[in-house]
């Protein structure tokens, strides 16, 4: 089984992201858990067909601690089981602790067991690796691939960078590794060229840019992937690429985070040189 | 009446314990550390929980427990406690030397997601842990589980230690979960007297029951050693006694090395001591040898002897699921009536077991898992009782309900003798039988008219 967490800015396009990646991958016959660590519980909106989703910590919450697999996990678009960690209220609570009790609580009740047959686990992660919560997927090998969604805004970058700054600290004692960096546009002047070079510079590469199309906001507003709402559109086919893409990397590399001022020198480079 | 606020009626109650029957996971894992010879348990978190988690075992043991801390501030639980622990394995190492240092989470550090595991690594890979030390660690969050959890998962961290050579050792492990030192020195008895090689770990005995001499130890003689935990992996098999406090560590030894294990009830009383005895007998290929047989005889005839005095007394039991079920069983089996049943150590597994031990006896059945002492206390207070057998905590119930009390679990904060009198296998099971009929016929004493005042029972 490979187990993959996809971290980014907030509002990068993660949730999207991952879910229409997942449906790609479901296409080419793989079998798929994906695992939202967002206390908002929205990273399986679109395989599911809407917020249908008890969380994990709901029901604990609600049941207790006698909680059964079944509890917790549904099946959505293709046989994915879908499972939200859920967590607090905006404001209130410890959302990072959620996420370390519900992947413990997956691990107990024996989601990730090889009869399960799962060709992959994807974790879904919250913004930026803010506390040592959000740090739970890539501990103790639980995910082993990271990819990164970014765009060419300084923000999202600077995201990146941080991201593969706490992905260095567990690489070193363990298994976790960068698997690449995912473009998804902003339509910014020489987005690729500008990702692919930080890319490079982070030691890994871009795995594969996204374009921007209104088909993605499209199939949302329809609670479906693109695959699932039109699978004949460009934009499945570029999801179909993406799942390929990670369907067949083999580069895992412990990146090299960059200064902050080099960074803000790439953005100088790219961003002030006229669009080609 | 310092209970008096206790009401009869019984209403539901949710997010409210009383009077808890359970304590925190770093209890367990110091005890269960310390019963590995040459090892400092080590409290990672602020102070306060490893200066309580040790007066606590202090207070049971009677003896010093001595432990180190992380020492949390505002900063560490900021930025991570990762700094503190590095600085800690260097101190503890370089000041008291010990063979192993047995590191577990706490609230605070668990909450902010500390990870021991890569911790662990990172000192290793910087040379702070010398040659031939060891540091293991384990996670026990008191807002999961109970102390009992926290036993177990040190336990399991414990089994971590195994290294297979690929040879076996021809012994036996043993996993006696949270008893007494006395208890476990008795299972060494046993075993040796049935002729069986074992592991024994964790072992308190020698530890935590220590001789005054004029000279402190700061590690003591007992405990199980280091090349003796990393020979686990060779053993031939594994027997677990207790679900809740041994099972995860032989499994973990079955999964990861291969060794088998067998999991047991905690060897109390007449049955589940036949069959810990059987077990060994059959790992050894030998026939039960005859003094065993003489102390089950022995238990036996005190059974028969004194039938008419247990014959349907209602007892209430408090305490830990793997002891509760060894004893439900046990006083089954001399027809008592154990009708209430409490521990706070969830699990609906408890609640499954106990109902099956008791469908024989007659009569509704009160237990729960993950239930405190007030609701014990409002069973009594509906349906009395004969006598009540379970911690110190349990003598509050007792002065006000007037019931005889026969103390046993942890902790025994108020009496003395556990630690050097064990309370497992046949001889403990007559020990068992001693305090309960000590103050059953206590109490008929004390009650007695004149004219039925006897000399004799």
């Amino acid at each position: 089984m490979r187990k993959v967490a996809i971290y980014g800015k907030g509002g990068i396009g993660k949730s999207t992201t991952t879910q229409n990646t997942v449906a790609g991958l479901v296409e080419m016959g793989r079998k798929i858990m994906v695992v939202g660590c967002d206390p908002k519980a929205d990273s399986t909106r679109l395989l599911l067909g809407g917020l249908a989703q008890k969380s994990v910590l709901d029901t604990l919450r609600e049941e207790g601690e006698d909680v059964e697999l079944e509890d917790i996990r549904k099946a959505g678009y293709g046989g994915t089981w879908c499972v939200e960690s859920g967590g607090p209220e905006p404001g209130v609570g410890c959302a990072g602790r959620g996420i370390i009790t519900s992947i413990n609580m997956l691990e107990s009740l024996g989601a990730y067991e090889e009869s399960e047959a799962l060709d992959y686990a994807f974790y879904d992660v919250l913004g930026d690796v803010v506390c040592g919560g959000f740090a739970m997927p890539i501990r103790d090998g639980k995910a082993e691939e990271i990819y990164i969604v970014v765009s060419g805004e300084m923000m999202a970058m600077y995201a990146a960078n941080n991201i593969s700054k706490g992905i260095v600290k567990f690489a070193q004692s363990g298994t976790v590794r960068l698997g690449g960096l995912i473009c998804n546009s902003r339509a910014v002047d020489n987005e690729a060229e500008m990702i692919e070079e930080f890319a490079k510079k982070l030691g890994t590469k871009m795995i594969y840019f996204v374009p921007r199309n209104n088909d993605v906001q499209r199939a949302e507003i329809n609670r479906k992937t693109v695959i699932e709402w039109k699978p004949e559109v460009d934009q499945a086919d570029a999801y179909r690429g993406l799942a390929k893409a990670i369907d067949e990397n083999k580069d895992f590399v412990i990146p090299t985070p960059l200064e902050i001022e080099e960074l803000e020198a790439l953005l100088m480079q790219y961003g002030l040189m006229e669009a080609v | 009446m310092l209970l008096r606020h206790t009401p009869k009626e019984i209403t539901e109650r949710k997010a409210l314990t009383i009077n808890p029957a359970k304590t925190c996971q770093p209890i367990g894992a110091m005890y269960a550390a310390l019963g590995i010879h040459g090892c400092l348990p080590h409290s990672h978190g602020s102070q306060g929980c490893c200066a309580y988690h040790r007066s606590a075992l202090t207070r049971h043991y009677k003896e010093p427990v001595s432990a180190s801390t992380s020492s949390f501030t505002e900063g560490a639980s900021v930025f991570g406690g990762s700094a503190n622990m590095m600085q800690a394995i260097n101190n503890i190492f370089t000041v008291y030397g010990p063979e192993v240092i047995a590191v577990h989470t706490t609230c605070l550090s668990e909450t902010i997601g500390d990870d021991l595991p890569q911790i662990k690594k990172k000192a290793l890979a910087e040379g702070k842990i010398p040659k031939g030390k060891y540091v293991i660690s384990a996670s026990t969050p008191s807002y999961a589980g109970s102390h009992v959890t926290g036993f177990s998962n040190m336990v399991t961290a414990m089994a971590g230690m195994a290294e297979p050579t690929g040879k076996k050792n021809g012994k036996v492990n043993i996993i006696p979960g949270w008893v007494e030192p006395s208890d476990m020195e008795e299972i060494k008895r046993l075993t040796n007297m049935v002729g069986v090689k074992t592991i024994l770990f964790p072992d308190t005995s020698g530890v935590l029951n220590g001789p005054l001499s004029g000279e402190y130890k700061m590690f003591p003689e007992g405990g199980t050693t280091v090349a003796e935990l990393k020979s686990t992996g060779d053993s031939i098999g594994t027997l677990a006694l207790g679900e809740w406090c041994s099972a995860d560590a032989a499994r973990y030894l079955d999964k990861e090395h291969k060794v088998p294990c067998q999991v047991l009830d905690m060897p109390f009383g007449l049955q589940a001591t036949d069959r810990f005895i059987d077990a060994l007998r059959m790992v050894a290929g030998v026939n039960v040898p005859d003094e065993i047989a003489l102390e089950r005889g022995q238990l036996v005839d005190m059974i028969s002897d004194m039938h008419q005095y247990f014959y349907k007394k209602k007892v209430a039991l408090v305490g830990d699921p793997d002891q509760l079920i060894a004893m439900t069983e046990f006083l089954v089996s001399i027809d008592m009536c154990p009708v209430h049943i409490v521990t706070g150590t969830p699990g609906k597994k408890f609640e499954k077991r106990i109902k099956e031990i008791t469908k024989d006896m007659g009569g509704k059945v009160n237990v729960k898992a993950k239930g405190d002492m007030f609701l014990l206390h409002q069973w009594i207070k509906n349906e009395p009782v004969d006598l009540i057998i379970g911690n110190t905590y349990c003598k509050y119930i007792a002065r006000d309900e007037d019931l005889p009390f026969v103390r046993w679990g942890f902790p025994i904060l108020d009496r003395q003798g556990h630690q050097y009198f064990p309370t497992v296998g046949y001889k403990g099971g007559l020990r068992l039988l001693e305090k309960i009929l000590g103050v059953l016929m206590d109490r008929q004493d004390r009650d007695a008219s004149e004219s039925k005042f006897e000399l004799v029972f």
